[in-house]
C-alpha cells in the first residue's frame, strides 16, 4: 500500500477486523519489521532513523496493557523518561487532569478499572508531546464520559498542530473527528478521500415520507427504496433534489403527513465500499 | 529525569526493589539455610585446601551461587513478564537501541545479584569468619558472572513464550549447572569422571575463581578461570545482542 498523511491532519484508518490497521500501525511504530517497502514519520525512516521516528510518535496500543509494579505517576514518568523528557511532571499533571486521572496518580495500575487503565494508555502516548499521535481503538470498551473527554483533548491537540491517526470501529466517531479517511481491506487501501467526499460519493440522502395516499407519481419510481402502503422511503442524490421531489408531490396532489430526512453516514459508505471490494 | 537508557535501568531496579522481600530477602534466607544445614552435617568431616573449615569454604560458593541465580532470575523474569502481560510494548515504542536495552537489563541484574551477595555475606558473617585474600579477583568473577547470567537470562526471556518454558530453562539448565559447579564441594573430592565433567561446566570456573578471591587458593588457576568466564561472557553477550538486534520474538 502507498499512503501519505499530511502534517496536522486528523486521519481515520478504518477497516474490518483483520484488514491490517494494527499491522500498519505496528510497522509505523517499529513494533513489526516490514518485509519490504519503507515508512517514514515526518521524514524519519522508521528503520534507519528509528530514534527520530519514534520520538515523533505517541501510540495508544489496542490491548489493555500495563505494568503491575508501578503507580500511574511512576508509569507516566518512566514513559516520559524513555523518550528523554526531563522535568515532565507539569505536563504529566496536565495530561492526567485532562484525562481525569489526577485522583489516581498514586494508585497502583493493578487497582484501576479497565476504563482508567485505558486513560493511562492514552496518557502514556502523550507524555513526550509527540507531533504524531496514533490511537488504535482508544475508546473500545470505555464509558461515554471518557470518550467525550478524550476527544475534546485530542481535538485540542490536533488544533495545536498534532497529527492524529485514529483507528476505530465506532464509525460515527471517525465521521465526526477525521478530516480524511482510508478504508482498508485485506491489507490494501480500498478507499482514500476526505470524509466529506466519501460521504458525497458513496452516499445520498434518505427521505422517509408518510403520505395521505398510496398512489405515487411515475417519476418517483426510480427513487423508491422501499414502500409500505402510504409509507415510502426515497433515495435522493443530494439536498438539491429535495425541492424537486416536494414540487412533484404537490403537483400530483399528494399531501405529506410525516417527513423524515436522514443524513448520509459513514457506516453506509463503509458497508458499500467493503461490499465492492 | 535521565535519558531513555537511564530510565529503563531505573525502572528495572525499582521493579525488583519493590518486591525485595521476594527478590532479595528470600534468596538470602535460602543461602543461610544451605549454610546451616550443610555446615552442621559436614563441618567436622570435611577439610578443604588443607585446613580451611567446610563452612568457610561453603560461604563464597553460596554467595556466588546466589549471584548467578539472581542475575539470571532478574532479567529473565522481568522480560518474560513484560512479554506476557504485553507491557514490553512501552519499551519497544521508545527510541532505545538494542544495546541500551541489553545494558539496562543486564546492569539491573548485576545490581540485584550484588545486593543479594552482600545480604548473604552479611548474614553468614555471624557464623563464619572470612577474609578476602584477593578481593579484586572476587570482584572480577562477581562482575563477569553476574553479567554473563544477566545476559543468559535475557536469552531465556526472549526465547520463552510461557512461564513454564522459563521455569524449564531455570530448573534443567541453570540449577544443575550451578549445583554441579563445586558450590558445596571441591572438585578434587570427586571421582575422575565427574572431575572431568566439571571442567566443561563454565559455572565451575565462576565459583572456583570467586573462591580464589577469599582463600588465595582454588581448584585450578584463577587465570584459566578468568579466561573461560571472560570468553563465555563475550560469547553469551554477542549472542544476546544478535538476538536483540534481530528483534527475534520481540519485534514481529
Amino acid at each position: 500500500m502507498s499512503l501519505s498523511i499530511p502534517q496536522g491532519e486528523f486521519f481515520g484508518l478504518l477497516g474490518p477486523n483483520g484488514a491490517g490497521k494494527t499491522s500498519l500501525i505496528s510497522v509505523v511504530a517499529g513494533l513489526v519489521r516490514p518485509d519490504r517497502g519503507s515508512v517514514s514519520v515526518m521524514g524519519a525512516d522508521v528503520s534507519s532513523d528509528y530514534r527520530r521516528a519514534r520520538r515523533m510518535l505517541g501510540v495508544v496500543p489496542q490491548e489493555l496493557v500495563f505494568d503491575p509494579f508501578f503507580t500511574v505517576r511512576e508509569t507516566l514518568r518512566f514513559q516520559a523518561g524513555y523518550f528523554g523528557v526531563r522535568a515532565a511532571d507539569p505536563w504529566i499533571d496536565e495530561v492526567m487532569h485532562h484525562l481525569d486521572l489526577a485522583s489516581k496518580a498514586e494508585v497502583n495500575m493493578r487497582a484501576l478499572s479497565g476504563g482508567m487503565k485505558r486513560r493511562v494508555l492514552v496518557a502514556q502516548a502523550l507524555v513526550h508531546k509527540p507531533p504524531v499521535i496514533v490511537l488504535d481503538e482508544p475508546t473500545a470498551g470505555v464509558d461515554v464520559e471518557l470518550r467525550q473527554g478524550l476527544w475534546q483533548f485530542v481535538r485540542r491537540l490536533n488544533r495545536d498542530g498534532h497529527t492524529v491517526v485514529l483507528t476505530t470501529h465506532y464509525l460515527e466517531e471517525a465521521e465526526s473527528l477525521c478530516t480524511r479517511i482510508a478504508m482498508l481491506k485485506a491489507g490494501r487501501v480500498v478507499a482514500l478521500d476526505s470524509t466529506r467526499n466519501l460521504l458525497a460519493t458513496f452516499s445520498g440522502l434518505t427521505l422517509r415520507l408518510g403520505l395521505d395516499q398510496a398512489r405515487l407519481p411515475e417519476a418517483f419510481v426510480p427513487r423508491v427504496v422501499s414502500r409500505d402502503g402510504a409509507r415510502v422511503t426515497l433515495r435522493l442524490g443530494g439536498y438539491a433534489e429535495l425541492e424537486t421531489v416536494l414540487a412533484q408531490l404537490r403537483q400530483a396532489g399528494v399531501a405529506i403527513k410525516e417527513f423524515e430526512l436522514e443524513q448520509p453516514d459513514l457506516e453506509e459508505v463503509f458497508v458499500k465500499v467493503m461490499g465492492r471490494h | 529525569m535521565r535519558g531513555g537508557f537511564g530510565t529503563l535501568l531505573h525502572k528495572e531496579l525499582l521493579r525488583f526493589w519493590k518486591v525485595s522481600f521476594q527478590t532479595v530477602a528470600a534468596p538470602v534466607l535460602t543461602a543461610l539455610l544451605y549454610l546451616l544445614i550443610f555446615a552442621h552435617a559436614l563441618e567436622d568431616h570435611v577439610r578443604v585446601y588443607g585446613e580451611v573449615r567446610y563452612s568457610a569454604f561453603l560461604v563464597p560458593g553460596l554467595v556466588m551461587m546466589s549471584v548467578l541465580q539472581n542475575a539470571f532470575a532478574n532479567s529473565s523474569s522481568s522480560l518474560i513478564q513484560s512479554k506476557i502481560t504485553g507491557n514490553l510494548v512501552f519499551v519497544l515504542l521508545a527510541p532505545l537501541s538494542y544495546f541500551e536495552f541489553f545494558l539496562a537489563y543486564v546492569l539491573a541484574s548485576m545490581v540485584r545479584a550484588t545486593v543479594v551477595a552482600l545480604g548473604v555475606l552479611l548474614v553468614t558473617m555471624w557464623f563464619v569468619e572470612l577474609r578476602l585474600a584477593a578481593p579484586l579477583w572476587a570482584l572480577a568473577f562477581a562482575v563477569l558472572g553476574s553479567g554473563l547470567l544477566g545476559a543468559l537470562g535475557l536469552i531465556a526471556g526472549i526465547w520463552a513464550d510461557r512461564f513454564d518454558q522459563l521455569a524449564g530453562f531455570q530448573n534443567f539448565v541453570i540449577m544443575p549447572l550451578t549445583f554441579l559447579s563445586g558450590v558445596f564441594y571441591s572438585i578434587h573430592s570427586l571421582p575422575a569422571f565427574w572431575q572431568k565433567l566439571s571442567h566443561v561446566n563454565p559455572f565451575f570456573y565462576m565459583i572456583d575463581g570467586f573462591r580464589y578471591g577469599f582463600f588465595g587458593t582454588s581448584d585450578i588457576s584463577p587465570l584459566i578461570s578468568l579466561a573461560v568466564v571472560g570468553i563465555s561472557f563475550v560469547l553469551v553477550t554477542t549472542a544476546t545482542l544478535a538476538l536483540l538486534r534481530s528483534g527475534y520474538k520481540l519485534r514481529g
